[in-house]
């Protein structure tokens, strides 16, 4: 099945009792299906079928206080339209379930994939995790709500796919029983925010001067803790769910996946499906006999700085290779990785390549090519693999 | 219609003197009643009630932004409807700005969707919550701080937006324009928008004496002036059907226009330093065109 698929299965399976979603190109075909599960009766849920994204996650927001679980899933443009609301859900401490369907943002107006969406959304308390394989999808997406329920944690999360080269690809994956799903995810049932008539709450306040510093500082502190907490859902869900299809997930989730990177001199960090691409290119270096390995970010906010930091630590250079980049600096990973770099005294020499804007494909070659200018330290800080 | 004595909006709320949107707000609380959940838009309302940590609230209420009171409510009306709770009311408010524009989309979507909710617009005709800005329902020749009335500006230059219509054309089983110089009139629209399913619309007008420049005393006397010289009319659209009430089925007891105009701050350009007969005889043209208009719907149906 392809990978959307392995998102609607697992939010099938999830039982969200209110799904509000609009339409987007690469997101389609997630929705779709949850359509046609609550079409069928598959799934009992409430299909809220809303007139923006904007809607879509108003909807989530007011279906999520009445205490419910919620889900809904976006791209690119859709999830800019949503961008305020997103703010209010984290700031009410709303632990929505979103999939984002990682496409490039207009202009030129583009359908395919990069990481300028979810990377722009970075600093709206959302937990972020990013898959790439279809297994992965599946199993995150379980994982995602575990997380988010967590009552120390009660924070919204997003997991990326890449649109197209993930999402509407065709991978084996594996689908526990679902009364395996049910014993690993309980019932939602939140006691911070429920409109319910029989115990009046006023929900999204007015936060003056006085009170707004501190409101803002157990939410950073929330995003926090939830380190420990995904750590521990990631290591549950992998005992439970045992690996069924070879090379389809890491054997343990891991805020990071390490493949090959014991002795690794040289390090590629990476998000996403691009990593599958990678592997291919470090198992054909590490055949002729050189240090490489490389560094897959899967939980990215909250961002695991000290597992970083510990991964990359005999690390000589580091190639940061993203599909995002913030005009007039550099892509954000790169950035946050040279600031972990600096606080561990580490003499690591950093390169950023930007690469895949708009669905460029990237090659075995510019994988190599990377590795090569990495290695002898050509170009500079920041090159672009056209 | 006895309004109930309980009070779910209690006193001790940061709103101005005189503010009758406060008391709307007062009315639709009464008329949802405790079994009910309330959604509110970003506005006047839900500042001075929520200063955290105090609330005015005494029944469920929830506040996400400016624009999507009608979003959240339906998000609200499906939870309630997948845990099987049936009996309790959702209603969401907000002021002109959040009902007239920048909300505007979500709550034709609402109502396309057939959301079995009240949304009631405390209607006072500017953004008054961030310093009386013109809205859509800003009525023509009014001055407010972006449209104001100078050597070159009559104040604002186009006509408020028919909302109603607009709704009605969606569908909708229930819509009701009331003032709050009416509160039986109000009350019942009120409680009849909440006990018709499907969405349903209240416009209720309501003066704001800091953005229309009134004494905060003569707030209610002006919403009663409002209704009395035909700037805005009372009426219905019941399954499609215009009832027109009160005062303003009888064009031949409506007062001139100017006299609830000249006692408003908002219009004094109007009258000084020199009479603008031309706008003013257009505002009376306009308000019993529109009066016919409606009481002929609701006459001969068209």
């Amino acid at each position: 099945m392809e990978a959307s698929h392995a998102i609607s299965e697992a939010v099938k399976m999830i039982k969200p009792n209110v799904i509000a979603a609009y339409p987007i190109t690469p997101q389609t075909h997630i929705v779709e299906k949850l359509s046609e599960y609550v079409a069928n009766g598959e799934i009992d849920a409430e299909y809220i079928r809303v007139e923006s994204e904007f809607a879509a996650i108003s909807a989530c927001l007011g279906a999520e206080a009445t205490g419910v679980r919620a889900y809904t899933s976006t791209s690119s443009q859709g999830l800019a339209l949503m961008f305020e609301i997103l703010f209010v859900i984290s700031g009410m401490r709303l632990p929505i379930g979103m999939t984002v369907v990682n496409r490039a943002l207009s202009a030129p107006i583009n359908i395919w994939n990069d990481h300028q969406d979810g990377m722009s959304c970075r600093d709206a308390g959302w937990l972020q995790i990013y898959a790439e394989t279809a297994q992965e999808c599946f199993d995150l997406t379980v994982m995602q709500y575990k997380i988010s329920e967590n009552r120390d944690v009660l924070l919204p999360s997003m997991l990326g796919l890449d649109g197209f080269t993930l999402s509407h690809v065709y991978e084996p994956f594996d689908i526990p029983e679902q009364k395996e799903i049910d014993g690993f995810l309980p019932e939602y049932k939140p006691t911070h925010a429920v409109l319910d008539p029989g115990q009046p709450l006023t929900l999204g306040a007015l936060g003056f001067p006085s009170h707004y510093m501190e409101l803002r500082r157990s939410q950073v502190d929330a995003m926090e803790g939830s380190l420990k907490v995904i750590e521990k859902v990631y290591k549950e869900y992998s005992e439970k769910f045992p690996v069924q299809i070879k090379n389809t997930r890491p054997e343990k989730y891991y805020h990071i996946e390490e493949y090959k990177m014991d002795g690794a001199e040289i390090v590629f960090v990476a998000i996403g499906s691009v990593c599958g691409s990678i592997k291919d290119v470090v198992d054909d270096l590490r055949a002729k006999g050189e240090k490489v390995g490389l560094l897959k970010i899967i939980t990215y906010r909250p961002f695991p700085m000290e597992a970083i930091k510990k991964s990359l630590k005999s690390a000589s250079k580091i190639a940061v290779i993203e599909k995002a980049i913030s005009p007039g600096a550099n892509g954000p990973v790169f950035d946050e990785i040279s600031s972990l770099l600096f606080e561990a005294k580490s003499a690591a020499e950093i390169r950023n390549f930007i690469v895949g804007l708009g669905g460029r494909d990237v090659k075995l070659d510019h994988i190599q090519k990377i590795y090569d200018m990495t290695k002898k330290s050509q170009g500079k800080k920041q090159e672009w693999m056209f | 219609m006895g309004f109930p004595e309980e009070e779910y909006f209690s006193c001790g709320h940061r709103a101005c003197a005189g503010c009758a949107c406060a008391t709307a707000i007062r009315w639709i609380t009464k008329a949802a009643g405790k079994d009910s959940i309330l959604v509110e838009a970003t506005g006047c309302m839900e500042v001075v009630s929520t200063p955290y940590p105090e609330t005015a609230w005494k029944l469920p209420w929830i506040h996400g932004a400016f624009e999507n009171a009608s979003a959240i409510a339906s998000g609200v009306a499906a939870a309630l409807r997948t845990q099987g709770v049936e009996g309790k009311k959702v209603v969401a408010f907000g002021g002109d700005g959040a009902t007239y524009d920048i909300g505007f989309g979500l709550i034709s979507g609402a109502f396309e969707r057939g959301e079995n909710f009240t949304y009631v617009c405390y209607d006072n005709e500017a953004y008054m919550n961030t310093g009386i800005q013109r809205s859509g329902s800003t009525p023509f020749g009014a001055s407010t701080t972006t449209s104001p009335a100078g050597k070159e500006s009559i104040g604002k230059v186009e006509w408020k937006k028919d909302l109603m219509h607009i709704l009605a054309a969606h569908g909708s089983p229930y819509l009701a324009s009331a003032s709050v110089g009416y509160p039986q009139d109000a009350f019942r629209k009120l409680k009849k928008a909440m006990e018709t399913p499907g969405p349903t619309f209240v416009n209720l007008f309501a003066s704001c004496p800091t953005g229309w420049r009134v004494d905060p005393s003569k707030a209610i006397e002006i919403a009663k002036l409002a209704v009395e010289t035909g700037a805005v009319p009372l009426y219905e659209i019941i399954e499609g059907k215009h009832v027109v009430n009160g005062q303003s089925k009888d064009l031949s007891k409506l007062k001139p226009v100017d006299e609830y105009l000249k006692v408003q701050g908002r219009y004094s350009h109007l009258f000084k330093p020199v009479r603008r007969e031309k706008e003013l005889s257009m505002i009376q043209d306009r308000v019993r065109s529109n009066l016919q208009r409606l009481i002929d719907l609701s006459e001969k149906g068209f």
